[in-house]
């Protein structure tokens, strides 16, 4: 038996008998579709509203009827005054308000313009602004059908791209290409630098380094099996995305299998530059955690838009891998986008895992100090 | 009862089939310097675990200074002390704040506490190494300063799990005139090692094989006994003839 | 040609100088051991011989090769047994031995002659994994691990640290077949007894060795008469010798206190008589053979005077 294969028989060995790693490993990303997708939920159902309609006329009785007709809304009374609102607001029950001014419908066939208000509770601003957003995506709906009727080509308002191509809004779209990022962040990076810095630990290493193994062939024995592992946790999550969550796959498995390949290398690389600075699990553990995961959720646009983020962020999200890696996903995912599209993407994060591969294998140490 | 700093009867540990401890008595007096002595996995650290009240037994009885090891676990680690290479000193804390933690632990006021600390310091040498790093110092030193705290709240019986593993010779031995000293102020000393030398200081010896206590007595009586010329001449007949290779 | 040559190594690590102005060599088939305690700078010594560590000043030639330059080729021949037993706890004992022998492009039926008396013990065992077995087996296997690639020098660092009695009589029984077989075995310990098995020792403390020789030359240079001292009550008898006029070193030292007197003969009768003056009376005196240890602490306190 060959030195290269004889290690990464013994890696498969341990990783197959560290159950307990094992069970989060895939335990993790079933949990974290589960929790994004049923219990997370970011999409608004059966929120109560009221209408204070100041115009009474066929058009607003045609959108009030709409608004009540989604899913999202239960509309729960009318107004009569503007001075009602606050205390409607106070009780708590209502989280939405919408104002139709005097004369709409006239003024909206007349002139394709119309005054329409939609007050929000922001006690809860997420909420308050996913109402909102409904709230508009609905009236914008109505607006541009009214004005294919009336042949009026101004109005109608400029489509926001997140709508068209997540018209539910549903949330759990929006987080399967994140939660596929932090899993491979996870399994590749965090588990190489783990395992690596292990056998420094446990003084292995240095019986390692002393044999004929070379250091590439200490590095790809370590990551071959979480490359293998990364691979089974994507798919995965992408059956259980496209079957249970119903979330749309638009674009090419093979185009997406090859890119998540491309974000298994860059983060394998992450994980074995870690264990080069890192003496013991424990610091390659909060290295990986702080200096990797933490960023790949908080800065990536997993969870919090990138376009919303102070500058200086925005500028420190450009040198987090996830970031174009979600960008990839999601384009490929919902929009369907190839190669075309999106290779300024990709072409980001070849170099980046370049110049990690580059930096890992030359600080790779074959001695001690 | 309470001539005794311990007494166990038929002490017996089982985990799951295997028998770790297998039904053990013996006494040691106070203020006595009792050798534990076993091959690697005979038992040793399962009978101590019991004695210092963190493993429960399967059966049989054991009182530590008076406290029932089944029900009064609290109060025995109240009355011992104990220290172990691997478990000794913090080493990103300065002597001063080692001692000053375990006087803390151990619930000594701290008018008492500084009046000990320059006790110990001063008789250990170390008054000027007060502010520097346990990490900083040589092994030897370490494990000096942490038999001097393990015996900082006044204990009567202390448990030193191979103290003097590593050490250099000489500090080895200023190790043991510190057991010496301890034991003159009335201290029970319970020491288990791998040196076989430091078991012929020991007032009284056990040697533990597969679990049994298989014998108990002075060094002077055990080398008789077997006609050998050392306690290690006598630890090793024994031992070879254990079944038990493993813990 | 010899196995070793070292000349004039230092190391320091920050402000810690592990290695001061090392210098020795071994010959072919020798057991060569390096007695000393944790801290002396046996590990660093170790992993400079092994090409792990590159000193700061000074050279080294491990099998005629240049520990620094010729790194790649040395590494193959080496056995090397780190302190701490480098096996995987996961792993069962065939399968670290076969893995350590794949490692190394070896396999076990090739060289199953050379470990056969040492894994052979182990074989009943051989399913289980490597963290179930008690610190004398991990050792054997360990041992066992480091041999499987027939390597031409042997580097064990602290083999038998925190090993019982009979564990370790055991393995040096198994290092004196290996040497038989010629390969050229250096080992490092704290355990000052061990030192009589070796054909050379180094004795090293604070980074610096303090002498070489064979053991037994190492005894013969100590040069003190030593009177072994007995009595029931061992504390009292420490304290009142060191207050003894000619006292020069008193080291309590199994059954007996050493003690050294300052004079070149010492007066056992005076001694007698003063410990009955002092309330001594069960005291048994005798002239007893010193030991590596007696000479090590000797040389302890040599070097601390010439600092």
């Amino acid at each position: 038996m060959s030195s290269f294969r004889g290690f990464i028989v013994k890696e498969f060995k341990q990783i197959y008998r560290d159950t307990r790693t094992l069970v989060v490993l895939f335990g993790m990303p079933i949990i974290m579709l589960v929790l994004f997708g049923f219990a997370i939920r970011n999409e608004v159902d059966n929120v109560k509203i009221a209408v204070l309609d100041l115009s009474k006329d066929e058009v607003t009785r045609e959108i009030i009827g709409k608004i009540s007709a989604s899913p999202s809304f239960e509309l729960n009374g009318y107004l009569n005054t503007y001075d009602e609102v606050r205390d409607v607001f106070k009780a708590g029950e209502i989280k939405e308000i919408v104002v139709f001014g005097p004369g709409f419908g006239k003024k909206l066939t007349r002139n394709g313009t119309a005054d329409v208000q939609i007050i929000t509770d922001a006690t809860n601003p997420n909420l308050a602004n996913l109402v909102q957003a409904y709230t508009s995506n609905i009236l914008r709906d109505y607006i541009s059908e009214k004005a294919n009727q009336l042949q009026i080509s101004r109005l109608g308002i400029a489509p926001e791209v997140r709508m068209i191509y997540n018209p539910a809004l549903k949330s759990v779209n929006l987080f399967v290409p994140g939660i596929i990022a932090v899993i491979l962040m996870l399994v590749s990076a965090l588990m190489t630098s783990i395992s690596i810095t292990r056998e420094k630990e446990m003084g292995n290493m240095e019986i390692l380094l002393v044999s004929p193994l070379k250091p590439i062939h200490i590095i790809l024995g370590k990551v071959l099996p979480y490359l293998v592992l990364s691979i089974v946790n994507v798919l995965v999550i992408l059956i259980l995305a496209r079957f249970i969550f119903d979330v749309p796959f638009k674009g090419s498995y093979l185009f997406f299998l090859l890119e998540a390949g491309l974000f298994i290398m860059t983060a394998l690389s992450l994980g074995v530059l870690i264990s080069s600075s890192a003496n013991n699990q424990q610091t390659a553990m909060m290295i990986s955690l702080a200096g990797l995961l933490l960023p790949t959720v908080l800065l990536s646009g997993f969870i919090f838009p990138v376009g919303s983020m102070p500058v200086a962020l925005q500028f420190i999200s450009h040198v987090v891998p996830a970031k174009w890696f979600l960008i990839i996903v999601r384009d490929i995912m919902l929009k369907g986008s190839d190669i075309f599209l999106l290779w300024k993407e990709t072409l980001i994060l070849m170099a980046t895992t370049m110049v990690l591969i580059a930096a890992s294998l030359k600080k790779f140490k074959v001695r001690l100090q | 009862m309470n001539d005794f700093a311990i007494e166990a009867k038929n002490l017996t540990k089982t985990f799951g089939a295997f028998t770790a401890v297998d039904s053990i008595s013996f006494e040691v007096s106070k203020g006595e310097i009792f050798g534990f002595l076993g091959a690697n996995g005979a038992g040793k650290t399962t009978a101590m675990k019991m004695l210092t009240g963190l493993l429960a037994p399967s059966s049989g009885k054991a009182f530590v200074n008076g406290f029932d090891v089944y029900t009064e676990s609290e109060q025995i680690k109240k009355s011992i002390g104990y220290m172990s290479q691997k478990f000794s000193l913090y080493n990103d804390l300065t002597v001063a704040e080692n001692i000053e933690f375990y006087g803390g632990v151990y619930g000594l006021s701290s008018k008492m506490l500084s009046k000990k600390t320059e006790e110990l310091l001063r008789s250990v040498n170390f008054t000027e190494l007060k502010d520097s790093l346990a990490g900083s110092l040589p092994l030897g030193w370490k494990q000096k300063l942490a038999f001097s705290i393990s015996v900082l709240h006044n204990p009567q019986l202390v448990f030193l799990d191979e103290p003097t593993g590593g050490v250099d010779p000489v500090t080895r031995r200023q190790f043991w005139e510190q057991i010496y000293e301890a034991s003159d102020r009335g201290i029970t000393v319970f020491v288990t090692t791998h040196y076989m030398d430091e078991a012929e200081y020991c007032d009284r010896v056990s040697i533990m094989v597969d679990g049994k206590i298989e014998v108990l007595d002075n060094p002077e009586n055990l080398k008789r006994s077997f006609s050998a010329n050392s306690v290690e001449d006598v630890f090793i007949a024994l031992a070879r003839g254990a079944k038990r290779g493993d813990s | 040609m010899p196995a070793v040559e070292v000349y004039s190594i230092h190391k320091s690590f920050k402000k810690v100088q592990a290695l001061r102005d090392v210098s020795f060599f071994v010959k072919q088939g020798e057991l060569y051991g390096f007695i000393g305690p944790d801290g002396a700078g046996k590990t660093t010594l170790f992993r400079i011989l092994n090409t792990l560590l590159v000193p700061n000043k000074g050279n080294a030639v491990v099998l005629g090769l240049d520990v620094v330059k010729d790194y790649k080729q040395i590494r193959p021949k080496l056995g090397y047994m780190p302190g701490r037993f480098s096996l995987y706890h996961d792993l069962s004992v065939q399968e670290n031995l076969e893995f350590f022998a794949s490692v190394f492009g070896a396999s076990i039926s090739e060289n199953y002659e050379l470990v056969a008396p040492i894994y052979s013990q182990l074989e009943p065992f051989k399913n289980r994994y490597a963290g179930k077995l008690s610190g004398g087996m991990k050792q054997k296997l360990a041992l066992s691990c480091a041999l499987i690639h027939k390597p031409e020098l042997l580097l064990l660092d602290e083999p038998t640290t925190g090993v019982d009695a009979v564990s370790r009589k055991e393995f040096w029984e198994m290092l004196g077949k290996l040497k038989q077989k010629g390969i050229t075995i250096i080992v490092s310990t704290p355990y000052m007894d061990e030192a009589k098995l070796c054909d050379r020792v180094a004795l090293i403390q604070d980074g610096s060795i303090m002498q070489i020789d064979t053991p037994a030359n190492v005894v013969k240079s100590y040069d003190r008469k030593i009177l072994g001292i007995k009595s029931s009550q061992t504390y009292r008898l420490l304290k009142v010798l060191k207050q003894y006029e000619w006292m020069h070193s008193v080291h309590p030292f199994g059954e007996y206190i050493h003690f050294t007197e300052k004079r070149e003969q010492p007066d056992v009768q005076a001694l007698q008589s003063f410990l009955v003056n002092q309330g001594i009376g069960d005291v048994i005196i005798k002239e007893i053979e010193p030991n590596i240890e007696d000479s090590f602490m000797a040389l302890m306190k040599e070097e601390a005077a010439h600092e």
